[in-house]
């Protein structure tokens, strides 16, 4: 799946590269001279500093969302509507004295005395620092939104046990029940083992619902830009509780595990160590880009065939395109259970791995 | 590339977020859920127990009925058969008592009879030997006085006197 996927995306993105061969110079035409595939979909694949839902009239019709960075001088603060939906570094804002540029959604700290980007070969900015950037971005708004969402969901839910109906559930909860119960016996119980997995269940639930929620808004064409699971940025941070936690669980039997194998002789122990150290690392790694190429890739996919109609400037090519668009969108249905189901076995595997005793492994 | 590299501010605020969300959703939805799931399932399971133990205690008490029933029932044949001894036994006994007083009785009549005979034999041997003697006396008397007359009342008493 994930393989087939990529491969799907790699064809796509070398097709529209040879359809277009124009396309990476043509990046600050207009919008009447020519559509850039690229663009587009990493405009709407990455994160962005304002909600951008639709464009009216040649008028982008935006919510904007607060920037917040972190200079040499402090904390700067200014909403993103402040850059006039601008991109291309020449919408300057001045605050306290620095003076702030957005290209290419990132923001830009400008020189004393300098109005214009410029960048080297490597795309550094010759003029210009990157100050760290903790605004409110898309994604952390759409984060925030499936947050509420799923407070709204299981606060609820949780509301709906009474002692009076002998903890039978009603209502909403009654639907989400069935895929707590999942879960417990299908994830944690097996992974982890009857007597150790209540601890991790907050855990695993949590992670699984919010990767799902945030797959499923990612679906949701007005939301589509909202990309949150597909930002390696989030992947990165689930994979980090995962990691930290397999770390803190971890017992004796684990880190005998990896620095001094047992049953095998003492070459054999000191060949394995260092790959029982690198496989640490590389399994919350292997969860970051799991999820976060499967779910990037479903966006590719579905934009890259959309950007077809524009690509051939022809009408004759939607009915395919939507049709195939809408077959991916079918099987992403799928996939946004998948991921967050393979999220969750995989982070429970290697919390079981930390905490399985001696005899079972 | 962009696309693949973590961005400080979005891994700050998904670390912010995501901890957030699990405080929250553990402490409001989390525990409270998965209280009341296993507290259902502890008393579907209790409740199955109960169930099954009832059974088995039923089926106990069955087979103690049942046992009951058949001590009891064998305690009232074997009290029949006494009862059936004890009415054999008796009617056998008291035929033989019966038989045994009536020997005694039939033994006593026979004697007493045996006694009567003997001591009416003896009274008329007394009888007839006093009636003898009485003859004789008068035979004698007559014969004293009259030759005639005494042949006479030898005979006319020969003819009063009746064997007795």
């Amino acid at each position: 799946m994930t393989l087939n996927t990529l491969r799907a995306v790699l064809f796509l993105v070398f097709s529209l590269a040879i359809a277009n061969p124009g396309f990476a110079v043509q990046e600050n035409d207009s919008e009447d001279n020519g559509f850039n595939a690229k663009e587009m979909i990493m405009h709407h694949v990455k994160d962005a500093h304002e909600f951008h839902i639709v464009e009216w009239n040649n008028k982008p019709i935006s919510i904007p969302l607060p920037i917040i960075l972190y200079t040499d001088n402090g904390l700067v603060t200014f909403m993103s509507s402040e850059f006039h939906h601008d991109d291309s570094g020449t919408q300057i804002v001045e605050k306290n004295g620095d003076r702030f540029v957005k290209y290419h959604e990132k923001i830009y700290q400008l020189n004393a005395g300098v109005d214009t980007l410029t960048f080297d070969e490597e795309d550094h900015p010759t003029n210009a620092v990157l100050p760290l950037d903790f605004s409110i971005t898309r994604n952390v708004f759409m984060m925030w939104v499936t947050m509420l969402l799923l407070f709204i969901i299981f606060i609820t839910s949780a509301r709906k046990y009474k002692k009076a109906n002998k903890f039978v559930p009603s209502g909403i909860a009654s639907f989400m029940e069935p895929l707590v119960i999942f879960i417990r016996d299908e994830v944690a119980i097996p992974m982890i083992g009857e007597n150790k997995y209540r601890k991790f269940m907050p855990f695993l639930l949590s992670v699984f619902f919010f990767i799902w929620i945030n797959n499923i808004f990612g679906l949701i064409p007005v939301l589509n830009g909202a990309n949150v699971s597909g930002n390696i940025a989030f992947t990165l941070s689930l994979a980090l509780f995962t990691f930290f936690i397999t770390m803190f669980s971890g017992n004796k039997n684990y880190w005998k595990h990896i620095f001094w194998m047992p049953g095998v002789p003492v070459p054999m122990k000191i060949f394995l160590a260092p790959i029982e150290i690198i496989g640490m690392f590389v399994k919350p790694f292997s969860l970051t880009i799991r999820l976060f190429a499967n779910i990037t890739a479903g966006h590719i996919i579905i934009l890259s065939l959309m950007s077809l109609i524009f690509i051939f400037k022809s009408v004759f090519i939607a009915p395919v395109s939507v049709g195939f668009s809408l077959f991916i969108l079918i099987i992403e249905i799928v996939v946004t259970a998948i991921q967050a189901y393979i999220f969750t076995v995989l982070s429970a595997l290697y919390i079981g791995s930390a905490t399985a005793e001696e005899d079972n492994h | 590339m962009d696309l693949i590299t973590p961005g400080l501010g979005l891994v700050f605020w998904s670390i912010i977020t995501f901890l957030f969300l699990l405080i929250v959703l553990k402490k409001f939805a989390w525990k409270p859920i998965l209280g009341a799931i296993d507290e259902r399932e502890n008393g579907i399971k209790n409740a199955l127990e109960a169930a099954d133990k009832a059974r088995l205690e039923m089926e106990n008490l069955k087979a103690d009925n049942e046992r009951i029933l058949n001590e009891a029932r064998a305690e009232r044949e074997a009290m029949l058969k006494d009862a059936r001894e004890i009415k054999n036994k008796m009617v056998s006994d008291a035929k033989e008592e019966a038989q045994e007083q009536a020997t005694k009785m039939i033994t006593q009549a026979q004697e007493a009879i045996e006694n009567e005979k003997r001591s009416a034999m003896a009274e008329l041997k007394n009888h007839v030997a006093s009636l003898s003697i009485e003859i004789a006396e008068k035979v004698v008397r007559e014969e004293l006085s009259n030759k005639g007359r005494q042949l006479e009342l030898v005979e006319s008493m020969l003819g009063d006197a009746k064997l007795n």
